[in-house]
């Protein structure tokens, strides 16, 4: 897909997003938005996948470590075709497969998570489970940056780098918000990249929004061999939202009916810009 | 002098390590994690003969349950090891979200469990494993009373598809369930010896004391039945209520807390349909100590003498 493409698409995602939160009255805008684009380029571009058959062997994995953003996870998913975007706003319905959290049981969703820390442990598993099978999919796993903070990743990190993992791509959405506030205030994990480099990583800083990079990030993990790969993208909290942008009030609150409307309308107002720009 | 039978004895720990390396042919997606205690855990007889299927996660016991689930969704069979006290207890939330709730076919092999530990003392001393691991839905629970029966609950796990919590010990106890008839399979009890006063129902270490209670026992004129519950979940409930209306008393026997492991599941059943007064043998709301297996069994009260004393003043 042309970067245009992948804009107007993330677009929708982002929609995906505000709608199905607002349907639920709860769940995680923020940290979805956030990660819109990183979702929509790996579930239109990157990922070997097929929504006709979810559980292709040799399909790509993807674990959303920082599982409370399933939001952005299911407005990808249902963009892609694995299930209806009509039912993003059953989200966190009683009697909706969309679970408040991923569901191992959702078309789609390759691993439960949402328990912060354990998602990139599972990860590695898959990883793991390809090299010991000779196999050749790639897995990915998405954190959020206050994730950082629980003792698990990094004991995950240690053995992906000791097993030399190359098939494993973490991911980090540094959009230095946790709930409490900034993550640098709350128990900063800063550096990230030196932290992961000490761990045996290669790591790659991109901007969170900007495909060209995000293309060229997947190109050099893909490429690096001998050890695993983390990307950091600095991202928006919020992005695409004009009133949750940056605001850490976001993180895990649903718009009522009036926000609703303006986000709408703000979501609207870039894809007619995107649509100007395509002409 | 009267001549003494010679009793074989093998701790369960032995039994799951050589298990392991016996069905790893047959079973070729079957791996071992362990978490640097192959040498105790006893997975390192498997290492040894098959070194590329043994994955050491170093002291990261929460890490090495996520990595088996990880394992277990791209087609594994991962055999998880460390010590009870880990595995069930620091790794609980772990077992709970990332192989529990999405029912992954991960297995958990729990050595050092109970205070049969010994020297180490309380802090490895896990008398709480099979409470926890019993909350969790769709989580088989077995704990296995020798060597026979570990090797045969082995062969279950792998056979069984969705997760497994098996339950060995560090000590060396004797075979008692070597006999040709014998057949194994996940939720059913067994009667191991009849009787018509008091039903014992033991898992575990506790199968073989509550034996050499009922032999004490049946010098006095009690016909003790005894029943041997290894598979703590899903649990044998018709066999254990058939008992309790034959003898209308029931005492458990459990190297394990009497809070929330057998003696709970057995009071669960017999609340449900059968209700008759229950006396539970175990870890009475306390931590373990350091001393030998032996010497803390014999404290704690698990041993033959232990369960005839508590029977005796139960009827």
């Amino acid at each position: 897909m042309k970067n245009l493409e992948l804009q107007k698409t993330a677009n929708e995602v982002r929609k995906g997003i505000v709608t199905a939160v607002h349907g639920a009255k709860a769940g995680h805008p923020g940290g979805s938005l956030s990660a819109a684009d990183m979702f929509t380029f790996l579930y239109f571009e990157e990922m070997n996948i097929d929504p006709q058959n979810p559980q292709m062997e040799e399909r790509d994995r993807f674990v959303l470590s920082k599982g409370h953003t399933a939001p952005g996870l299911y407005a990808a998913l249902a963009n892609r075709g694995f299930f209806p975007v009509e039912d993003l706003p059953t989200l966190r319905h009683l009697g909706s497969y969309l679970q408040g959290h991923p569901c191992i049981h959702i078309a789609g969703v390759d691993m439960s998570s949402g328990s912060l820390g354990q998602g990139i442990s599972a990860a590695v598993g898959m990883a793991l489970a390809a090299k010991l099978g000779g196999r050749a999919y790639r897995t990915y796993t998405m954190l959020g940056d206050g994730e950082l903070e629980e003792g698990q990743v990094w004991e995950a990190a240690m053995f992906a780098g000791h097993r030399k993992l190359d098939n494993l791509c973490v991911i980090v959405d540094n959009n230095n918000l946790q709930i409490d506030g900034p993550i640098s205030e709350v128990c900063s994990p800063y550096p990230i990249d030196k932290k992961f480099e000490a761990f045996n990583f290669h790591v790659i800083n991109i901007d969170a929004h900007d495909f060209d990079q995000i293309r060229a990030a997947f190109k050099e993990a893909r490429e690096t061999k001998g050890c695993p790969t983390c990307i950091i993208m600095h991202s928006l909290k919020g992005k695409g939202v004009s009133f949750m942008e940056n605001n850490v009030d976001w993180h895990g609150k649903a718009p009522n009916d009036e926000e609703y409307a303006v986000a709408m309308a703000d979501l609207e107002k870039i894809g007619e810009e995107l649509e100007k720009a395509g002409e | 002098m009267a001549e003494e039978k010679i009793i074989k004895k093998v701790a369960t720990r032995e039994s799951y390590g050589n298990a392991l390396k016996e069905l790893a042919e047959e079973f070729p997606d079957l791996v071992v994690l362990d978490a640097d205690l192959a040498a105790a855990t006893k997975t390192g007889i498997f290492k040894k003969a098959y070194p590329e299927r043994h994955i050491d996660c170093g002291i990261a016991e929460c890490n090495m349950v996520g990595i088996a689930a990880g394992l277990a969704a791209a087609g594994k069979i991962p055999f998880v090891s460390s010590f009870a006290m880990f595995a069930a207890g620091r790794a609980f939330e772990q077992v709970r979200n990332s192989v529990g709730y999405p029912h992954l076919n991960v297995k958990i092999g729990a050595t050092h469990a109970g205070i049969s530990v010994g020297e180490d003392g309380a802090t490895h001393q896990c008398n709480e494993d099979l409470a926890l691991m019993r909350t969790i839905p769709g989580m088989v629970v077995m704990c296995p009373s020798d060597d026979v029966e570990a090797r045969a609950a082995v062969r279950a796990a792998l056979e069984y598809e969705g997760p497994v919590y098996l339950r060995f010990g560090r000590a060396a106890v004797p075979v008692i369930n070597d006999r040709p008839d014998y057949h194994f399979e996940i939720g059913k009890g067994t009667i191991v010896r009849e009787g018509s006063d008091v039903t014992i129902v033991a898992t575990g270490i506790g199968v073989d004391s509550a034996l050499g209670a009922a032999d004490m026992l049946e010098k006095e004129g009690v016909s003790a039945e005894v029943v041997n519950i290894c598979t703590i979940k899903p649990l044998d409930e018709e066999l254990i209520v058939n008992s309790a209306k034959k003898t209308g008393k029931v005492v458990t026997v459990e190297e394990h807390s009497v809070i929330g492991g057998l003696g709970s599941a057995v009071c669960d059943a017999l609340c449900k349909h059968y209700p008759v007064p229950v006396c539970k043998i175990g870890m009475q709301d306390v931590f373990g100590e350091s001393g030998s297996a032996a010497a803390l069994i014999e404290k704690y009260g698990l041993d033959a003498k232990g369960v005839y004393r508590t029977v005796k003043e139960f009827i």
